[in-house]
């Protein structure tokens, strides 16, 4: 249980920023209303900004429902988004307003994001992505994920401190060189 | 995967093949657990150190979310510290847990020790996982370091080696129910 990889690996219907073919793949388990995956959406995206087309981003959900009652919800409404196309912006949407993830609240960010609201509404009601997210959460289990936000970078359960910005980065630029050096 | 580690060499937990100390410990106030009585189906024994401390939360946390996983092989949950049935009634409420937790309180360790899993200098048991077939046989077990949280990928994957055994697990669960939402 010390070398967990990810499974299944980076496939279709993830949500990926970034080029397919970049160096340095990471991906994240993440629930919207966990605080530590509050901090670590900035130190992901001053990762994006200086890694720039290096990094590919994923994000898979890991909702921790039980301790967190908002979060299965939210990862639907991002899934929603998404199947408008507007996946990335409700996640930044929803961590950028962690302590605001009432149903209200989340309907109101549908609307400031311009998607068909009654469509949106829809899904969240017939209950349309909750297999995906379900999905997501079973493969994080199989791939070791023991908390919130549990990364993995190329593949591999990364173990190091994500809360130090600079050590993170430069663990990404390593994970960067290992991938080059093996093409 | 091996069948039988100990991560820190501290303790040698029983391993994989040997039967299962049988045990009665209170689950509640005014309610025993008697592990005979779950033959016939796998049981996960989870001892952990003590509730309310972080990796702890974080791992119950984790299994409490994971339950239906669990439950789709037919297996019963179950927690085992020296705390006793107040805090644990507390913690459980505290924490919305929906598996039993259980008092190895007086004498103090004692189902601990049966297992190797007791730490005499901290009077704690330790992070151990053990799988049970139906039988009552030991099918898997791991001892983590102390204070790393293991993940359930283990417990997934010996429960799933055990169904391979005997029959496939149940097919997929209902989904959770949704909460419902109005625009």
């Amino acid at each position: 249980m010390t070398s967990s990889q990810l499974t299944p690996p980076v496939q279709a219907g993830d949500h990926i920023s970034g080029p397919d073919d970049a160096p340095v793949t990471l991906v994240e388990y993440g629930d919207y209303e966990c605080p530590y995956c509050g901090m670590a959406y900035s130190i992901v995206k001053q990762a994006q900004e200086t890694l720039g087309n290096h990094l590919r981003f994923v994000f898979r959900n890991f909702p921790l429902a039980e301790a967190h009652p908002h979060a299965r919800l939210a990862a639907q409404a991002a899934e929603a988004a998404g199947a408008q196309g507007k996946f990335w912006e409700m996640h930044d949407t929803l961590f950028e307003h962690q302590d605001a993830l009432e149903p209200e609240d989340i309907l109101g960010y549908a609307r400031e994001l311009g998607l068909d609201v009654a469509r949106f509404t829809q899904e969240l009601e017939s209950g349309s992505h909750t297999k995906k997210v379900r999905d997501d959460f079973r493969s994080g289990v199989r791939s070791g994920v023991n908390g919130t936000p549990t990364f993995f970078v190329n593949g591999a359960r990364y173990e190091g401190s994500w809360a130090n910005e600079e050590a993170f980065v430069r663990a990404l630029r390593e994970g960067r060189a290992a991938a080059l050096s093996q093409t | 995967m091996t069948d039988s580690v100990s991560a820190n060499g501290a303790n040698a937990i029983l391993p994989a093949g040997v039967p299962a100390p049988d045990f009665t410990l209170s689950s509640a106030p005014d309610k025993t657990l008697h592990l005979a009585d779950l033959r016939g189906r796998p049981v996960i024994l989870v001892f952990y150190p003590a509730d309310w401390s972080p990796v702890c939360g974080d791992q119950v946390a984790l299994y409490n979310e994971i339950l239906p996983e669990f439950r789709e092989y037919g297996a019963e949950l179950v927690g085992i510290s020296v705390d006793s049935v107040w805090c644990h009634a507390a913690f459980a409420r505290d924490r919305n847990l929906h598996f039993p937790l259980l008092a190895d309180f007086e004498p103090k360790g004692a189902v601990a020790r049966s297992y190797g899993a007791y730490r005499e200098h901290d009077g704690t048991t330790e992070r151990a996982l053990f799988v049970i077939d139906r039988d009552g046989i030991v099918r898997w077990s791991y001892c983590s370091p102390i204070g790393v949280n293991p993940g359930a990928d283990g417990i997934l994957n010996a429960l799933e080696s055990l169904a391979g055994d005997s029959k496939r697990p149940a097919a997929e669960t209902s989904v959770p129910q949704q909460r419902e939402i109005r625009a």
